[in-house]
């Protein structure tokens, strides 16, 4: 028998890639991911050392286990997608379909006529290979909650005929903005958790790799780079964000010696290639700005300014405003920041009160920066942020 | 192929199209009627009038009863539709632009249950 380990990495790096193939040979996501779970099950009782190709083995067997599943059943998607199959015997596994089955399925999963919450929860499921329960407990919502997203997605993609394909050079602007999202959301949940615990490393580190994975498949596209560049540098840092007592370490406090340099170099590579492509964008923007934090043993902040005007030129939402509000108070103090703060409308937002509060702290107005740190720490969603905020706050004491 | 109906919603309680806007949309449908159907797209589609001349037929318990006035009271209602047959959701949700754009509203694509094989 093979040892957990051993077909639990397997499993991740194979399971998306052996579905995406068989919903090609299927013509169907739900079908594929039935016979891929069968033949991991397969795997399992029968593997003693694995296979030297444990994914064409894998995508063998559950092809084979789809044809016997699909002769059993005799209803008409059975038999469209039995003779789908028979029409591809035994297609070698090629490099190159295979590379496009898996920009097929992510497309597909995260198709604009699916609801945002069944784009990610169908994307960790069938290219991440996470279990329902895995999934609920990232979100914090009930595990029916996230199985009835994922059958409904799925029916959907099956009723309303969403078709399994890369979308055309002209289509791509409309199409690849959502995936980066469900990619970065997926990251973000992972960091910054709306509630409990601070970091959930699984979702940081399944975001990172399909990023790769989709940088790898789409090499010619900068804001695939930007977001992979982006999550890196961010990842990097990781190690460094948490103190010992689980509590909120600040980029200027963060020990830098704790920073991961390979991931740190990756990501300034990976901005470099950007830059050289000149087609900038708010992903790529945005892994600039985290390429100038990691830069030696202080930030720029002028040139991190210049670039959040830059971001906000493209992208000129609340939130970019706020972060810009941040790299104000550098350059030109916290007076200016503070005056750059008012209309910024984000309701419920506890960043926003913690940064004026900071503001306020900074300018020696005690009394309204205490009664704006309590309305941060009503707002704030996790623990670590909370104690990070009450220590603030008692600082001014 | 599959059919999908491109339903357009109408909010009935906001204010009129000028005469002017009204006559533009409707050349631009039918701008967009001839592209379905030298494209073999078009199956059905026409432009419905207000929901004070529709009525309501129920059969209950063999009792046939009518009632003035759409189904559902709501301010949004079924403007106009067109039937398209394409082969996937992809190409109907391209076309559903082309016709949002022409009436000047949001366009509704739902798919047909498929046939019963014969």
């Amino acid at each position: 028998m093979l040892g957990g380990m051993d077909l639990e990495s397997i499993y991740r790096a194979e399971y998306g890639r052996c579905v995406a193939t068989l919903a090609r040979l299927l013509g169907d996501v739900s079908l594929a991911e039935e016979a891929v779970q069968d033949a991991f099950a397969v795997a399992l009782q029968k593997w003693g050392v694995p296979p030297p190709n444990p994914g064409a083995w894998i995508v063998t067997t559950a092809r084979n286990r789809a044809i016997d599943r699909l002769r059993r059943e005799s209803t008409r998607e059975a038999r469209h997608a039995q003779a789908l199959l028979l029409r591809q015997p035994d297609e070698p596994r090629e490099v190159g379909p295979v590379r496009d089955d898996q920009l097929r399925l992510i497309f597909t999963c995260c198709h604009p006529a699916l609801a945002p919450l069944a784009q990610t929860a169908l994307t960790l499921r069938l290219l991440g290979g996470l279990e329902v329960p895995e999934i609920a407990r990232a979100y914090l919502v009930p595990e029916a909650t996230i199985a009835q997203r994922i059958v409904r997605a799925k029916k959907k993609i099956r009723d309303a005929a969403i078709p399994y394909r890369v979308p055309d050079a002209a289509e791509l602007p409309a199409r690849l903005p959502p995936v980066l999202t469900v990619l970065y959301l997926i990251f973000n949940e992972g960091y910054t958790s709306t509630a409990g615990a601070l970091v959930r490393t699984g979702l940081c580190q399944e975001a990172v790799r399909l990023a790769r994975e989709l940088a790898d498949l789409m090499p010619d596209e900068p804001e695939v780079l930007g977001l992979l560049a982006l999550l890196v540098l961010i990842e990097a840092r990781r190690p460094a964000r948490v103190g010992p007592a689980g509590e909120l370490v600040t980029l200027a406090e963060q020990d830098r010696s704790l920073w991961n340099r390979e991931q740190i170099a990756e990501g300034h590579a990976l901005v470099r290639r950007c830059l050289r492509r000149n087609r900038p964008g708010p992903y790529q923007i945005q892994a600039a700005i985290n390429a100038v934090h990691t830069d030696g043993s202080a930030t720029d902040w002028a040139q991190v300014l210049a670039l959040y005007d830059q971001l906000f030129a493209h992208s000129p939402t609340p939130v970019v405003a706020l972060n810009r509000a941040v790299a104000v108070a550098e350059v030109h103090g916290p007076e200016t920041a503070l005056a750059s703060l008012d209309g910024i409308d984000l309701p419920g937002y506890h960043l926003l009160p913690a940064t004026r509060a900071d503001l306020l702290a900074r300018l020696g107005r005690t009394a309204e920066a205490r009664a704006t740190y309590d309305e941060a720490i009503t707002l704030a969603g996790n623990d670590a942020e909370r104690t990070f905020l009450r220590n603030r706050r008692s600082d001014l004491d | 192929m599959k059919q999908y109906l491109l339903a357009v919603h109408h909010a009935y309680d906001a204010p009129p199209m000028s005469d002017e806007e009204m006559q533009k949309a409707f050349a631009q449908v039918d701008r967009v009627n001839t592209e379905l159907r030298s494209a073999g797209i078009w199956v059905f589609g026409g432009g419905l009038l207000p929901p004070d001349s529709a009525t309501v037929v129920r059969v209950e318990g063999g009792n046939t009863t009518m009632t003035d006035g759409p189904f559902a009271e709501t301010k949004e209602q079924l403007g106009g539709f067109w039937v398209i047959r394409c082969a996937d959701l992809d190409e109907a949700l391209a076309w559903a632009e082309k016709c949002s754009r022409a009436c000047m509203g949001p366009v509704e694509v739902r798919p047909f249950e498929d046939e019963p094989e014969g």
